[in-house]
C-alpha cells in the first residue's frame, strides 16, 4: 500500500505580491526587498488599507508588482505625495519605496522635511550606490573611487564630494521614530531586514512618526559583477562605508513583539 | 447672505472652504499669502487638512497625492511659485486628477516684484508644464467673480477630471470690496471609483502618469484631447458690454478688463461706438466670438497687463479680418482708465493698418516706455 506524506507548504508568493514578471535584472535585490515588504504587509493583514508610492528609477513600476493601491510619484517627490495621501487618510498605511538617486539626490528636500515633520509614513530606501535605470551613473551614495558612467575614473571626492549617509542624517530629525540601516547581501541580513521593515510599519501604525529602513542592495548589471560577486561587494565595500545598525528607535518600540 | 467687505485672497479661500475643499497645501508667497493664512486658521478648526509645505515643489506634490484619494484639494501661489509647480501640474494632468490651483499673478520675469500682473498668461493658459494637456483657466476681474469662479472651479475639476487654474492678478488678490460668500456645501461622502483609498474588498487601483508604450500614451493623449473638446463645447464663459453696435471692440480680462470697462463707458459718454469683450475662461478662449466680431468691427484693441500674450490668441481668432491694436502695461503696472480711453479715442479717429505687428506698433507708440507714461 502506497501512503503519501501530507503536503506541508513551506514557501509561497505573498498575497500582496502580484504574480507579474518584473523588470529587474537577474541578481538584483529589488526582488528581495519587494518580497520582504509584501511578507510584512501579509503578516500585518493590512492589504485593504495600504497605499504605496512608487518612485522614479528602477522601481518605477513597483505598483505593478504589489497587489494593493499604488500611486506613482514624480522623481524625488514620493514623500510629498505620501504626505498628501496620509494627511487626507490618516488611518491608512502609506509608504514610499525609493532608490538613492530619487531619495538622496533630487528628493533630498522632500525626505528631510517629511522626517522633520514627523510625517507618519514609512520609507523603504534602496541604496545600491548607483543610478540603475539610466544605466549606471554616479549617485549621491556612490563610494569614493567607485567607477560609474558619469565618474568613469572613479568618484573623485575633490570634484564630486562625498557619499551621503541617509540613515545617519534622518536619524537626527526630531520627527523620526524609527530609522535603521540593513543589508540584503545574505540570508541572515535579509531576515534582519524583514524584521526592520515590520518594525517600521508597526511604528507607523502606532503613530510614532517618520520611519525609514535603508537597505544596502546590489546592482550587478551596472556594477559589472556577477550576482554572487555583487553580494560580496555589498559586504566588503559598502558595509564599511554604510555601517548597519539602528540609528533611531523610538522608546515605544523597545518592547515590541511580533 | 449679505455682502461683506472682503479681500480677494481671503474671499477665494473662504469660497473654497464653503465649496467643500478638504485639503490645502501651500507655501507663502506675496501677493497670495493671505489665502494660505486664511486656510491655516480655518481648515483645522473645521477638521480639514492644512499643511504649509517646505516649497511649492513639495506643495503641488502633496496636492497630487491628496487628489489621488478623490478628495477636493487645492493649492495657491504666485508666479515664481507656480513656475516651481509646473512639473507636478504636468503629472497631475497626466494622471487625470481634479485639482484647483489659484495663481495670484505678480510682475516678472524672475523675482520681479509683488505688484499685479498678467504676465503668466502663456505659462498658465498654454500649459507651462511638459507634454500635451489642456487646463481650464478662469480669470476673475473682481472679488465677487473670484468667489463665484472659485466655487465653479471645483465642480469643473471633478466633472472633467481636469486641472483648473484660477488666474487672478495681484489686484484681484489684494483688493477689498463688498461681495457675497456662497452657502456652505456639505463635504463629499462618496469618492470616485478611480480613487486610491485602500483596496479593501476590491482589486487594486493604480494612479500614474506613465504610459511606457507609446501606443498607450497616444490613446491617453486622444482621451485628454476628446475631453478638452467637450470642455470647449460646454464651458466657454465671457462677458459682453456694449457690443451690439460697436465699431471698436476692446478685449481684456481680469483687472485689465475691468479698467477697460471703465474706459469703454467713458468713451461711450463721448459718443464713440465702442464695446468690450471680457473673457472669463482664458481656456477655452472665445475665439469664435472674436472671429464673429471681427467681421463687423472697424478695429479691435487688446488690453493686457503684459507684453501682449492673449494678443496672440486674439490675432489667431481674427485671422486678418480686421485690424488689431494692442495696449499693455508691464512689470506690475496697472493701466489707468485714461490711458485706455486715449487709445480708444485715437483708434476712433484713424485707420488702423490691417498688416503689421500690433505689439511692435504699441511699443513704438509708447517709445518703449520713454514717453513719460504715468
Amino acid at each position: 500500500m502506497v501512503t503519501t506524506a501530507p503536503t506541508r507548504l513551506v514557501y509561497q508568493r505573498p498575497t500582496t505580491l502580484s504574480d507579474t514578471p518584473n523588470s529587474y535584472c537577474p541578481g538584483c535585490t529589488h526582488g528581495v526587498a519587494h518580497r520582504l515588504v509584501a511578507e510584512v504587509l501579509d503578516e500585518m493583514d493590512v492589504r485593504g488599507r495600504t497605499i504605496g508610492v512608487a518612485p522614479v528609477g528602477c522601481s518605477v513600476f513597483a505598483y505593478n508588482y504589489f497587489d494593493f493601491d499604488f500611486v506613482e510619484a514624480a522623481h524625488g517627490r514620493a514623500p510629498a505625495m505620501a504626505t498628501g495621501i496620509k494627511r487626507v487618510l490618516p488611518d491608512r498605511i502609506v509608504f514610499t519605496y525609493q532608490g538613492d538617486g530619487d531619495m538622496a539626490s533630487i528628493g533630498m528636500g522632500e525626505i528631510m522635511h517629511a522626517a522633520g515633520r514627523g510625517e507618519n509614513i514609512t520609507v523603504i530606501f534602496i541604496n545600491n550606490a548607483i543610478y540603475g535605470m539610466t544605466g549606471g551613473q554616479m549617485a549621491p551614495t556612490t563610494l569614493p573611487g567607485q567607477k560609474t558612467t558619469s565618474s568613469p575614473t572613479g568618484r573623485d571626492v575633490e570634484v564630486a564630494g562625498f557619499p551621503l549617509h541617509m540613515a545617519e542624517l534622518l536619524s537626527n530629525m526630531e520627527g523620526s521614530g524609527y530609522v535603521v540601516r540593513r543589508s540584503l547581501h545574505d540570508p541572515k541580513n535579509i531576515r534582519l531586514a524583514k524584521k526592520a521593515i515590520r518594525t517600521a510599519f508597526e511604528a507607523q501604525v502606532r503613530g510614532l512618526g517618520f520611519s525609514m529602513v535603508e537597505l544596502l542592495s546590489s546592482c550587478p548589471t551596472n556594477w559589472g559583477l556577477t550576482p554572487k560577486d555583487a553580494l560580496t561587494w555589498i559586504e566588503e565595500r559598502m558595509v564599511p562605508v554604510y555601517p548597519l545598525g539602528d540609528y533611531k528607535v523610538s522608546p515605544s518600540l523597545a518592547n515590541l513583539r511580533f | 447672505m449679505a455682502k461683506e467687505l472682503l479681500k480677494g485672497n481671503v474671499a477665494m479661500a473662504e469660497a473654497a472652504i464653503r465649496a467643500g475643499v478638504e485639503a490645502y497645501f501651500g507655501y507663502p508667497i506675496t501677493p497670495q499669502t493671505e489665502l494660505l493664512e486664511w486656510m491655516a486658521a480655518r481648515m483645522p478648526e473645521l477638521g480639514r487638512t492644512f499643511l504649509q509645505a517646505e516649497s511649492e515643489v513639495a506643495a503641488i506634490n502633496m496636492v497630487y497625492g491628496a487628489a489621488c484619494t478623490g478628495a477636493r484639494v487645492m493649492s495657491s501661489s504666485s508666479s515664481p511659485g507656480v513656475s516651481l509647480m509646473m512639473e507636478g501640474l504636468s503629472y497631475i494632468a497626466g494622471t487625470e486628477l481634479p485639482v484647483v490651483l489659484v495663481d495670484v499673478v505678480r510682475g516678472g520675469p524672475g523675482l520681479g516684484n509683488i505688484a499685479p500682473s498678467q504676465g503668466d498668461y502663456y505659462q498658465i493658459v498654454k500649459g507651462g508644464g511638459h507634454g500635451d494637456y489642456f487646463p481650464i483657466v478662469l480669470a476673475p476681474s473682481n472679488v465677487q467673480e473670484a468667489i463665484d469662479l472659485m466655487v465653479l472651479s471645483f465642480d469643473l475639476a471633478e466633472k472633467y477630471r481636469s486641472l483648473v487654474f484660477v488666474m487672478a492678478d495681484g489686484n484681484v488678490g489684494q483688493i477689498m470690496e463688498p461681495a457675497e460668500l456662497p452657502p456652505f456645501q456639505p463635504l463629499k461622502t462618496q469618492y470616485p471609483d478611480w480613487a486610491v483609498r485602500g483596496a479593501e474588498n476590491r482589486e487594486k487601483h493604480i494612479l500614474s502618469s506613465i504610459y511606457i508604450k507609446p501606443e498607450d500614451e497616444e490613446v491617453t493623449n486622444y482621451r485628454l484631447l476628446e475631453r478638452w473638446h467637450e470642455i470647449e463645447s460646454n464651458e466657454l464663459r465671457y462677458k459682453e458690454y456694449f457690443l451690439d453696435d460697436a465699431e471698436i471692440v476692446v478685449i481684456g480680462f481680469g483687472t485689465a478688463g475691468r479698467v477697460a470697462f471703465s474706459a469703454v463707458r467713458a468713451a461711450r459718454a463721448q459718443g464713440i461706438r465702442v464695446g468690450l469683450l471680457r473673457p472669463i475662461t482664458l481656456r477655452p478662449f472665445p475665439s469664435a466670438q472674436i472671429a464673429e466680431l471681427s467681421k463687423t468691427a472697424k478695429a479691435l484693441l487688446v488690453v493686457e497687463m503684459n507684453s501682449g500674450q492673449m494678443l496672440d490668441d486674439v490675432q489667431l481668432a481674427v485671422a486678418g479680418h480686421a485690424p488689431v491694436d494692442f495696449y499693455g502695461r508691464m512689470g506690475g503696472m496697472v493701466p489707468y482708465q485714461d490711458e485706455i480711453l486715449a487709445e480708444i479715442v485715437r483708434m476712433a479717429g484713424e485707420d488702423i493698418p490691417l498688416e503689421g505687428d500690433p505689439r511692435r506698433r504699441w511699443a513704438q507708440r509708447v517709445n518703449y516706455g520713454r514717453n513719460g507714461i504715468k
